[in-house]
């Protein structure tokens, strides 16, 4: 058999995600995880916070509880499940950089926590400043 | 030089008769509550093995299983002349850091999962070429520091593919001399496979033609049948490698059924355990094979066992290069 045949052969014998079922929690999960993010948001508007620090005091409130979470070991148990839906809510973000930050304590606080801590999100980090910076450039060429 | 103890192009057949004699098996919790738990010696259900790190927790298993095989076959550290041993772990650390408080002198070896099956050949090797005569052998991974080392941190939230394979938290030790019940009789040392299979996560599917290609050389190499054996046991194919394996050896006429299993299918119940494919890493293999073939070996429950041991010789590095798998599969003989 050729290499390329193989590949296709093997692709066939190896079992699919399942793509409705994931798509389906990951919408019940993220969702669930939004709308408590809008309760967080609506208590602090009621308290007499102004819109903008609202959201910051939400953001704030949605990454203390997932990095909570994430030391409890509890966050990576309903990701199994919720896949995208706790990958792409802000409590994704901070369980990425918490998980390696307690997973490479043991190397130190320097060159362990310090530096592999953005191991995982490190990615987001910089493609997020990038195309911050492209989409800037296109907002002042065209829209100013 | 005449090479009397070669046979065909891979195949050495011991004459001096290298036995085994005993063995020791230690695994973590999981593995404890699967549906072999009851035949491991030491079931640890802290996965940090009272240390701090998961690479300490790891040599402190990989101590634990060799000392344990030690005691089970009524040796002493000073009778050892070698211990072969390796593990997942970068430069072999596990067992070097395992073994370094018993003075025995060490060579350690890298097969990834196909290492307990290295050991053992190159264990019977020395015994069978009268330059020791007690050798151990020993394989052994640890789930934490896999994951750690290969994959994501162990609370990052993601999710496995359907095809991917759960690293076992265990250790085998197996001593190797003469005068014991199992007899190993031939060692079969496989070639590189690499069928272009690019996804770590599949590992089954990248490691199945090194089996079918190991298992081809040894029945050609010996001139024996697969019927010859009671049973073939591959080390951690998994459900998807077994499949593919299995149909690959058909349609080549080589008619493989029900005595053909695999490891990583067995140490885990992949319905209740959430394991998918099944269990892998070095400690796949090593560990049922000391606690649930050599055991029906020495009872002679089985008389015939060709234990295959496939690894996927990947890293962390050749994987984001975007290389595909080279994989290896290594066979020992061993008959009551």
């Amino acid at each position: 058999m050729k290499q390329t045949d193989y590949t296709k052969y093997a692709e066939a014998r190896t079992p699919n995600s399942p793509i409705w079922k994931n798509m389906l929690l990951a919408f019940l999960v993220g969702g669930a995880i939004c709308t408590i993010g809008q309760l967080i948001n609506n208590f602090f508007k009621c308290r007499g916070l102004d819109a903008t620090e609202a959201s910051t005091a939400t953001s704030i409130v949605l990454i203390f509880l997932s990095i909570l979470f994430t030391g409890l070991d509890l966050y990576d148990r309903l990701a199994k499940y919720a896949g995208a839906g706790t990958i792409v809510p802000i409590t994704g973000f901070a369980n990425a950089v918490a998980s390696p930050a307690i997973e490479f304590k043991s190397e130190g606080y320097i060159l362990g926590v310090g530096a592999k801590m953005f191991v995982v999100a490190g990615p987001v980090i910089t493609y997020g400043i990038v195309s911050s910076v492209v989409a800037g450039l296109i907002y002042y060429l065209f829209l100013l | 030089m005449n090479y009397t103890k070669r046979l065909g192009g891979q195949t050495v057949e011991f004459t001096q008769k290298p036995t085994i004699l005993g063995c020791g098996v230690v695994v973590g919790k999981k593995e404890g509550e699967g549906p072999l738990g009851n035949d491991f010696d030491t079931v640890e259900n802290d996965p940090l093995f009272g240390q701090e790190t998961w690479e300490k927790a790891e040599s402190a298993m990989v101590n634990k299983a060799i000392t344990s095989c030690l005691s089970k076959s009524g040796l002493s550290a000073e009778d050892v002349n070698y211990i072969v041993a390796g593990d997942l772990l970068n430069q072999c650390t596990a067992s070097s850091f395992g073994v370094r408080e018993l003075g025995v002198p060490f060579l350690g070896i890298y097969g990834a999962c196909s290492t307990m099956a290295e050991g053992l050949t190159l264990a019977a090797m020395l015994v069978d070429g009268g330059y020791a005569g007690k050798v151990i052998a020993a394989a052994g991974s640890h789930f934490c520091s896999a994951e750690k080392q290969y994959r994501f941190p162990l609370e990052y939230g993601g999710q496995r593919p359907p095809g991917a394979q759960w690293t076992v938290t265990g250790c085998g030790a197996i001593a190797v001399g003469t005068g014991g019940t199992v007899q190993i009789t031939h060692a079969t040392t496989g070639r590189i496979e690499d069928m272009g299979i690019k996804d770590a996560n599949n590992m089954g599917a990248a490691m199945a033609p090194a089996f079918v290609s190991t298992l081809k050389a040894h029945l050609q190499d010996t001139g024996r049948t697969i019927s010859d054996y009671d049973l073939i046991l591959s080390g951690d194919l998994g459900s998807v490698g077994h499949t593919i394996a299995s149909e690959l050896l058909d349609k080549e006429g080589y008619a493989i059924g029900a005595n053909y299993k695999d490891c990583g299918m067995m140490i885990f119940d992949s319905q209740t355990q959430d394991t998918h494919s099944g269990g892998s890493g070095c400690g796949c293999g090593a560990s049922v094979l000391c606690g649930h073939i050599l055991p029906q070996l020495e009872s002679k429950t089985l008389r015939r066992v060709l234990f295959i041991a496939t690894g996927a010789l990947l890293s962390p590095t050749t994987t984001l290069q975007g290389e595909s798998i080279p994989a290896i599969a290594h066979a020992i003989a061993l008959t009551v």
